[in-house]
């Protein structure tokens, strides 16, 4: 289940796949489109943790980086662990 | 016309025995000079020392830098933040300043320079520049200690005024000579606060200031890019140029010869030329007191019904060019000057000397007016160079 | 037993709407438009984290920066800082003159390797002997890439620019110079390191320098110096995402990464020598 989640800017990627390398759970790729200057920019796959490492070393400033709340209430063993947020809907970006 | 004409704020001070260099420093102090740079070399040596004394006492900061490119780099940081800045050296020393000159009149730092020449030879340098661009530099040229203590005061202010590096145009006997002057402060009218002046407040407001020789401005409010910027500037030299014109000239209303002579060397003409006057030889002297702008009109005019003009300059023939160009009648221009170095290579030879002086001008005049001075070409190096005024 | 990676894709068009924080920006709010460098260049990394270093020292309206002349020379029109834009390699000199009469900003230059350690080399050097409160920040990528990629007093060994196309060779081009393994040996410096902004490791680590460097200048320690290895795929002849990868094999052999130089009285660092 992701923890966290990126808003992407495509208009503003160079197209250097600094960030698919920098991903640690590998949940960036590059996309097949161009974007309006003419490059390939990268899409989100399941499984972000919401580290920054794409917003860090990103030379264009297209990431904005969000971590999903978490529950840190200690419950007595055996308690029901709070029910998760909703999934993400799948489908083409 | 005079423009920024002076004023005393206090009262005269008492008459003091002040070597030039010692006197000037004060004069910058006075002026409110803060920052102030310099490598040594002669004759500018003695100035950096006076500054290096007399500076942080006033509060300022003198760095003794360890090149004359950084010293001029560190003047240009000083003054973009506001503070009254300068730096110096002699024409070897202002070379390597050149480029940094140039971008202070392109991205209108005010600054002011004092070369302390060894001699009349950087009178291009001082008025042509030999930086990058469509620049100009206030260039004034003071005849002696006293004259050399206004001006200093006076350079802060223009550069000021103006936005522009201004440069004083010294040498070995204004540095060295041991004079009496009055150092008090002088004002010259009033200056419009430094808005430009970059001191970190207008960080992150969304109109954060730069200075720059392209003056592209900031993304959220651009400026007139380098096109822009260097009309305009080329613009204000040309105004500066009909407006700050000084000159000074005695003896030319009915002179037959004009004598043209600038800095230290004007001073021994009105000598020479007092006497000649006085043994009833019609004959003037002009000297410019700024080098740039020139005193264009003020020559033709006083040189409109000589006969011959004759410039008497320390070098191979510079300052010439300009009289050439704005006299009535290019004809009537002749040299009298020459290369003339002391056995040391820093200060004047043999010619800076009032015979000297009086048998060039002789040898120049109609046969009946002159004894003494055959050649009057080429100056000779020799003995008792230094003389005091 | 393997199984494929999900590829389905994550909307990412819009911030979520609920349930989540964000962590990090686009950029800094100090950024007043769009820079123009090429793709994968590492500069831009460290403009936004001298930026985001300001704000979060809370020094921006005291802040002056010193911008010397190369690819970088395009943020002077995009920083919200109040800058001086000065002859190439004579910032350090420009700051010197600006922090003297302004002893309470933070005054930092920005320079690149062609900038700092081939034209204004005597410049550094003595802005930091004399102990200058000054900030250096220096782009190290080994090459001139603004007039087109040639070689700096910075590049390597073996590194192909225009002006060595075979590679620098030390018999005909000489060697490189470590300005920061060389400033770091004198006295008047408070702070110098080397990071390289081609991992995210290496990002945060260069953050880190940097705003050790601030504190240094603003506790009054002396000079200190940032130097950066970023990425030029141009001026290296490599594409973009091949970019850390030659550093890592090419600069960062050359230059060694870490603190060369500890703020004084700051405990030992691993691998970094601590002092008293």
């Amino acid at each position: 289940m992701a923890s966290g989640t990126l808003v992407i800017d495509v208009e503003r990627c160079k197209g250097c796949e600094l960030c698919v390398a920098a991903c640690p759970p590998g949940v960036l790729t590059m996309s097949v489109e161009v974007n309006a200057m003419g490059y390939p920019y990268p899409r989100l796959h399941p499984g972000c943790t919401g580290c920054t490492a794409c917003q860090l070393v990103c030379p264009d400033y297209v990431f904005e980086v969000y971590r999903a709340d978490r529950d840190t209430t200690r419950r007595p063993a055996g308690a029901a662990a709070p029910t998760a947020p909703a999934e993400p809907p799948g489908g083409a970006g | 016309m005079t423009t920024h004409p002076a004023t005393a704020t206090a009262a005269a001070s008492e008459l003091r025995l002040m070597e030039g260099s010692a006197a000037i420093a004060e004069s910058a102090i006075l002026a409110g000079c803060r920052f102030f740079a310099g490598y040594p070399m002669s004759p500018f040596t003695a100035l950096l020392e006076n500054m290096a004394r007399a500076l942080p006492a006033a509060g300022g900061v003198c760095v003794n830098c360890e090149s004359e490119i950084e010293g001029a780099n560190m003047v240009l940081g000083a003054a973009s933040t506001g503070a009254r800045a300068a730096t110096g050296s002699c024409g070897q020393g202002i070379a390597l300043m050149q480029e940094t000159i140039a971008e202070a009149a392109l991205n209108e730092t005010p600054l002011v320079v004092f070369n302390m020449a060894r001699n009349q030879q950087d009178y291009f340098q001082a008025t042509r520049g030999g930086g990058w661009g469509d620049y100009r530099t206030i260039a004034l040229a003071p005849k002696d200690v006293p004259e050399a203590v206004e001006h200093t005061q006076l350079l802060f202010h223009l550069a000021d005024h103006y936005r522009v590096p201004t440069l004083l145009y010294g040498d070995p006997l204004i540095a060295q000579t041991r004079v009496g002057v009055r150092l008090r402060r002088l004002e010259f009218g009033d200056l419009p606060p430094k808005d430009w002046a970059l001191d970190g407040t207008r960080g992150g407001t969304g109109r954060s200031r730069q200075t720059w020789t392209w003056a592209m401005g900031k993304a959220n409010n651009p400026g007139p890019g380098p096109d822009g910027q260097w009309k305009r500037i080329a613009a204000k030299f040309d105004e500066i140029a009909q407006t700050e014109q000084r000159g000074e000239q005695r003896y030319t209303e009915d002179a037959d010869t004009v004598v043209v002579a600038f800095g230290s060397a004007a001073k021994f003409v009105e000598y020479v030329v007092d006497e000649l006057r006085a043994e009833g030889h019609r004959i003037g002297w002009f000297r410019p007191i700024t080098l740039w702008p020139f005193p264009a009109a003020a020559l033709a005019e006083a040189t409109r019904g000589a006969r011959r003009v004759l410039v008497f300059e320390l070098n191979a023939g510079q300052m010439i060019d300009d009289v050439r160009q704005y006299v009535h009648d290019r004809s009537t221009v002749q040299f009298i000057g020459g290369v003339s170095i002391s056995d040391t290579g820093l200060a004047y030879g043999a010619l800076l000397d009032a015979p000297e002086v009086r048998a060039r001008i002789l040898a120049a005049l109609p046969a009946t007016a002159s004894t003494g001075g055959t050649n009057g070409t080429g100056g000779t190096g020799g003995t008792n160079a230094e003389r005091s005024l | 037993m393997t199984t494929s990676p999900d590829l389905t894709i994550v909307p990412t068009e819009r911030a979520p709407e609920s349930g989540h924080r964000k962590v990090a920006d686009f950029q800094p709010s100090l950024l007043l438009g769009e820079h123009s460098m090429c793709s994968g260049c590492g500069e831009p990394v460290v403009l936004r984290i001298l930026l985001e270093t300001l704000q979060e020292l809370g020094i921006v309206e005291r802040s002056i920066g010193v911008v010397g002349h190369g690819c970088y020379g395009g943020f002077v029109t995009i920083m919200d800082v109040d800058v001086l834009q000065c002859l190439h390699g004579r910032a350090p000199s420009c700051a010197t003159g600006i922090k003297r009469m302004r002893p309470d900003t933070a005054v930092f230059t920005i320079q690149g390797d062609g900038d700092m350690v081939s034209e204004g080399l005597q410049e550094v050097l003595h802005t930091a002997a004399r102990g200058e409160n000054v900030t250096a920040i220096l782009l190290n990528n080994g090459v001139f890439g603004d007039t087109g990629g040639q070689q700096t007093a910075a590049t390597v060994l073996g590194q192909r620019t225009k002006t060595s196309v075979e590679g620098r060779d030390p018999r005909t081009h000489g060697y490189p110079i470590p300005i920061a393994d060389i400033i770091a040996r004198l006295d008047g410096v408070g702070f110098v390191a080397r990071a390289a902004v081609g991992t995210p490791g290496g990002v945060l680590q260069a953050k880190r320098m940097i705003r050790a460097a601030f504190e240094s200048q603003l506790a009054g320690e002396g000079f200190s110096l940032v130097e950066v290895l970023t990425m030029c795929p141009t001026g290296w002849f490599i594409s973009a995402p091949q970019g850390p990868g030659y550093m890592t094999e090419s600069l960062e052999q050359a230059y060694p990464l870490g603190e060369l130089r500890p703020r004084p009285g700051a405990g030992a660092v691993a691998g970094a020598g601590g002092k008293e």
